[in-house]
């Protein structure tokens, strides 16, 4: 038992599935204890914010002013405007106008906003020219308004009483704040999705619900597979014929219409995830079934099990010591199997609305249904969609990858 | 003085084990075959006398190395070469090796005839398909075998047609020395007096100039080659002519193994077998003296203390033992 | 062996296997007829495929018999429940060919003769006991228990591991020995202890070995009696003497001339 535990962890394939799969348990179980929020809160009001960190902005007015003398803050606040599409478009603007092309240098900003603010005209318009481009100028044109000042803004608060604003203080192009110094900021990694909740936190606490699922839902099907496998495969004869009917009967129907029907039936209200898992673990065990019953043939004619019933020994004492512990690293694997795809079959009942309710508990699949409602991935928004397809290709791997290292410490032939 | 095909002067190889362990498979082992003539190799499993048969081709690969000694082909000293080297000059055309369960080595999605094409192209790129199946015909039919056979996949063979073909192949580039390691084991009565046949006829055609036989069956052995010699625990213990050794083995060990073979024959049910009691020391710590001594019927406290070397007797004959011939045929007289 | 002494242990009548049905039908075992006496050793020979191994499985019961009749001490044979089962296995055990696949990888080898011990009756003996009958045993095959106890299957060699299977036998001593290809899978060397062994088990015990072998030559050595089988009947059957010097089927004579000789000359022209 020790040299097997020795040898399965000297599988490389078996450690990095393992080195995966436990981050991302470790996640699911330590996160939650550092960021207290509640997964579900719903804390931003719009749809879809981007990763990043925000700051409040109004605390930030408030905050200590720092003045940071750095050389290319100018630069980077011009050029964020001044993007390379817009200095074309000048150039073209420009060019038309009748201004000889070599002399418009696009990499000076200063030149080229010079010569600009000289020549360029709101009303005039081209030859060619569509009014949708005239207007596109225009407001090119006002954006570009004291781009090159520095001169700071200043800021106003309206008088409680008279409603007459008045000046409360300025900003100037040089002043920063420190960020921990500034009450109200919030890391949001993964932005939010559809609903205004924190991807990040929403998808760990996801994670572990899938997770629970699988392994409840692997838990069932392994046991029910392995129970009728070794019955049909020992014993034979009628159960063996038995227990291959109502196999077949799962085999013939296809189990994820099964599954929609069962979930569909049980309706809305019932559907928490514990009972997913349980109807997911019901209708899934046939391939351990089959496959345990399939190794079980293959021992039944051993000589060492000949020998054992030639002691005496009786039939369950023969399943349990002499079938069992031959068949048990296989149904480790199975194990493993199970749970993988129970996990992407959560994720699939969910994706059609089929899944656990959508108000209690989010899961990975559910978080992919969202997405997909909201058109996420239509409009540009990956956090809400891409974080949740690698964690669910993480888990799915790195179990797949334990399986496979399991597979060559337990068949030898396999061994590279 | 015939030609001598294979001469092995001191051979020593060793294996390695995964603790760095070194394990003396093959200890100092010297053994001539002479042209013409062929030499069993008995022993019982662990004896070292496959890991011979690989090292005699110079097949050493981890964790088997060689350590010291020299083998030389025909006067050609192959000690030392890289295994690539061996693969490409010597495998095939100076030593053919049948390992045990060779017929396994078919591959399955190859008619016989494209294995023989694939054999003969490695070594002679310009030979056409015709030329290559007139020579295959001809052999296998010498050998016995038909000539339908070229033309069907292993899967349709029986096992011991499987075996006779990988021998045929084996041999079809005329290497001076066969080296079959149990090439009947897995067979049948039948088949196995096939194949002991193509290999008797091997040798009577010429086809091979020497041929080492090894296996643990000795009445092969005793119908088959000139010679045999008994290995145990990495040495061999004793080597003469099979009739000799058969029917007058000197080291206590090979009368030992005389005295145990089991053959049909009349008036074999009255006679006691001789059973040797314990087991082959473990070579990663062999004893300092006779290997065998603990084993010994015969065995002095002297056996143990130092090494024995083999002991020469007139006509060729070697004994590894500590008595000398007189005092061992008067030890077996009294029983 | 006189007469009036021989008891007739075990025999059967029209003993018949047939696997599959309709067009794949085959017929391993073909109306086999046989005595066995108490105290005989017998051998049936045959090559793979003949279906010895068949016949040996359906006279221990460890397969259904699809026509005929096995009787054992004049008796018929009723296994049809676990318990007469239980009852008939302390009658009758068996020796495979594999050493290897005779243990239960995951037991250690104390287990099987303990479970030897129990099935005699002795579950309830004290452990000193019962540790002194298993020595007893072991020093039989010349194994020793001390080196023994407390190890796994995969810690012991291939001969040793057959001797075990000798040392169960010595522990339940049964009435009839099965020994189906015992030695085929051990050096020539060892073969002469393992079958001094089992003869020397049969002096003591007086039990009947009935052995399945390929080997024509061990079955002269060891046997009273010789089966030839071929193709699931019995071509040839007699002493072993008669079958095996003076041998009047052709496959008999056909498997003698087959295996080499060294008194004789062995022909291989016959090929």
């Amino acid at each position: 038992m020790k040299n097997t535990l020795q040898q399965v962890f000297r599988s490389g394939k078996f450690l990095v599935g393992f080195v995966i799969f436990m981050a991302v348990l470790l996640m699911v179980i330590f996160y939650p204890l550092i960021m207290t929020a509640k997964p579900l809160a719903i804390i931003s009001q719009g749809t879809f914010f981007p990763p990043g960190i925000y700051v409040s902005v109004y605390d930030s007015i408030g905050s200590t002013q720092y003045t940071l003398l750095l050389p290319d803050a100018a630069a980077k606040r011009i050029d964020s405007t001044l993007t390379d599409q817009a200095r074309n478009d000048m150039k073209t603007w420009l060019v038309a106008d009748g201004i000889p092309a070599a002399q418009i240098n696009t990499t000076n900003s200063s030149a080229l906003m010079g010569l600009w603010e000289k020549n360029y005209d709101p009303k005039k318009s081209f030859s060619g020219m569509t009014f949708a481009k005239l207007s596109y100028y225009q407001r090119l044109d006002a954006s570009l308004k004291g781009i090159l000042s520095t001169t700071g803004i200043t800021i106003a608060a309206p008088d409680p009483t008279s409603g007459a604003l008045t000046q409360t203080g300025t900003v100037a192009q040089t002043d920063y704040v420190n960020i921990s110094q500034v009450p109200s900021v919030k890391v949001l990694p993964l932005g939010t999705d559809n609903f205004g909740r924190d991807v990040l936190t929403e998808l760990v606490k996801a994670a572990g619900v899938s997770l629970e699922i699988g392994v409840v839902a692997g838990l069932i099907a392994t046991s029910i597979g392995l129970v009728l496998g070794l019955l049909a495969g020992y014993i034979g004869g009628l159960t063996d014929d038995l227990i291959m009917f109502i196999t077949n009967l799962f085999t013939v129907i296809p189990t994820f219409v099964l599954l929609i029907l069962i979930s569909f039936s049980i309706g809305q209200d019932k559907r928490g995830a514990v009972t997913i898992a349980i109807v997911i673990g019901f209708t899934s065990w046939v391939w351990t079934a089959r496959a345990v019953r399939a190794q079980v043939f293959s021992l039944r004619n051993r000589d060492h099990v000949n020998l054992s019933k030639l002691s005496g020994h009786s039939i369950p004492r023969i399943i349990l010591t002499d079938i069992l512990p031959y068949i048990a690293s296989y149904v480790v694997m199975a194990f493993i199997l199970q749970i993988s795809s129970a996990i992407l079959a959560e994720a699939s009942l969910s994706i059609l609305g089929l899944g656990p309710r959508t108000t209690e508990t989010p899961t990975l699949g559910l978080m992919m249904n969202w997405a997909m409602i909201y058109m996420a991935e239509l409009l540009g928004k990956w956090w809400a969609y891409l974080p949740v397809l690698i964690t669910i290709a993480l888990i799915t791997f790195s179990m797949n990858l334990m399986n496979t290292g399991l597979d060559q410490v337990f068949n030898p032939a396999l061994r590279d | 003085m015939a030609k001598v095909m294979l001469e092995v002067n001191e051979l020593t190889t060793k294996y390695i084990t995964r603790f760095g362990e070194d394990v003396y498979a093959v200890d100092h082992v010297s053994l001539k075959v002479e042209e013409g003539k062929s030499l069993g190799i008995a022993g019982e499993s662990g004896c070292g006398k496959s890991t011979l048969a690989l090292s005699l081709m110079g097949y050493y690969f981890a964790p088997l190395h060689y350590t010291s000694g020299e083998i030389i082909i025909d006067g050609h000293n192959i000690t030392g070469m890289d295994p690539d080297a061996v693969r490409k000059s010597i495998l095939g055309t100076e030593i053919a090796y049948i390992p045990q369960s060779a017929m396994n080595a078919l591959n399955p999605t190859q008619k016989v005839i494209s294995i023989v094409e694939d054999v003969i192209h490695a070594h002679q790129p310009d030979a056409t398909k015709k030329e290559i199946l007139e020579l295959a015909k001809e052999r296998f039919g010498i050998l016995g075998l038909p000539a339908e056979v070229l033309q069907k996949y292993p899967v349709e063979l029986s096992g011991g047609m499987k075996q006779r073909t990988v021998i045929a192949v084996s041999v079809i580039l005329l290497p001076l020395v066969l080296i079959a390691d149990e090439p009947s084991s897995a067979l049948d009565v039948t088949s196995q007096k096939m194949v002991i046949k193509m290999l008797r006829d091997l040798m009577e055609r010429g086809y091979i100039k020497a041929m080492i036989f090894i296996t643990h069956e000795l009445p092969l052995l005793y119908n088959v080659t000139n010679d045999i010699m008994v290995m145990y625990a990495g040495q061999i213990v004793e080597k003469g002519t099979a009739k000799e050794t058969v029917f007058d083995p000197l080291h206590p060990y090979a009368k030992g193994l005389m005295g145990s073979i089991i053959v049909p024959e009349r008036g074999l049910r009255g006679v006691k077998l001789a059973a040797i009691p314990g087991v082959p020391p473990n070579l990663k710590n062999p004893p300092p003296g006779c290997r065998f001594a603990p084993r010994c019927k015969y065995a002095q406290p002297e056996c143990v203390q130092r090494m024995i070397y083999t002991m020469k007797v007139d006509g060729g004959r070697e004994y590894r033992c500590i008595m000398t011939e007189e005092q061992i045929r008067k030890a077996y007289k009294n029983g | 062996m006189a007469d009036n002494n021989r008891e007739i242990y075990l025999s059967a009548k029209g003993l018949t296997k047939v696997f599959g049905s309709g067009s794949q039908k085959t017929v391993a075992v073909d109306h086999v007829d046989i005595e066995l006496y108490k105290g005989e050793i017998v051998s049936i020979v045959g090559e793979s495929g003949s279906g010895k191994t068949t016949l040996a499985k359906m006279l221990l019961g460890l397969i259904s018999v699809t026509e005929g009749e096995i009787y054992f001490q004049g008796v018929k044979r009723d296994i049809r429940t676990q318990k007469k089962k239980q009852e008939y296995w302390k009658n009758i055990q068996a020796i495979f060919q594999d050493p290897f696949s005779s243990y239960n990888i995951f037991s250690k080898i104390d287990a099987v003769l303990l479970d030897c011990i129990n099935m005699r009756g002795g579950r309830r003996l004290p452990r000193a006991k019962k540790i002194e009958m298993m020595a007893e045993a072991c020093s039989f095959v010349n194994l020793k228990w001390e080196e023994l106890t407390n190890k796994y299957p995969f810690e012991l060699s291939g001969g040793q591991m057959q001797r075990l299977m000798i040392a169960r036998i010595f522990l339940l001593k049964p009435k009839i020995l099965l020994a189906d290809e015992p030695t085929s899978m051990i050096d020539a060397c060892s073969r002469a202890t393992i079958l001094e062994m089992l003869m020397n088990l049969r002096d003591e015990t007086g039990m009947t070995v009935i052995f399945i072998t390929h080997d024509i030559g061990l079955a002269y050595y060891v046997s009273d009696s010789v089966f030839i089988m071929e193709h699931g009947k019995f071509v040839e059957s007699g002493t072993a003497d008669s079958v095996i010097l003076y041998p009047s089927q052709p496959y008999t004579r056909r498997l003698i001339s087959d295996v080499p000789k060294i008194h004789e000359v062995w022909d291989l022209s016959t090929v």
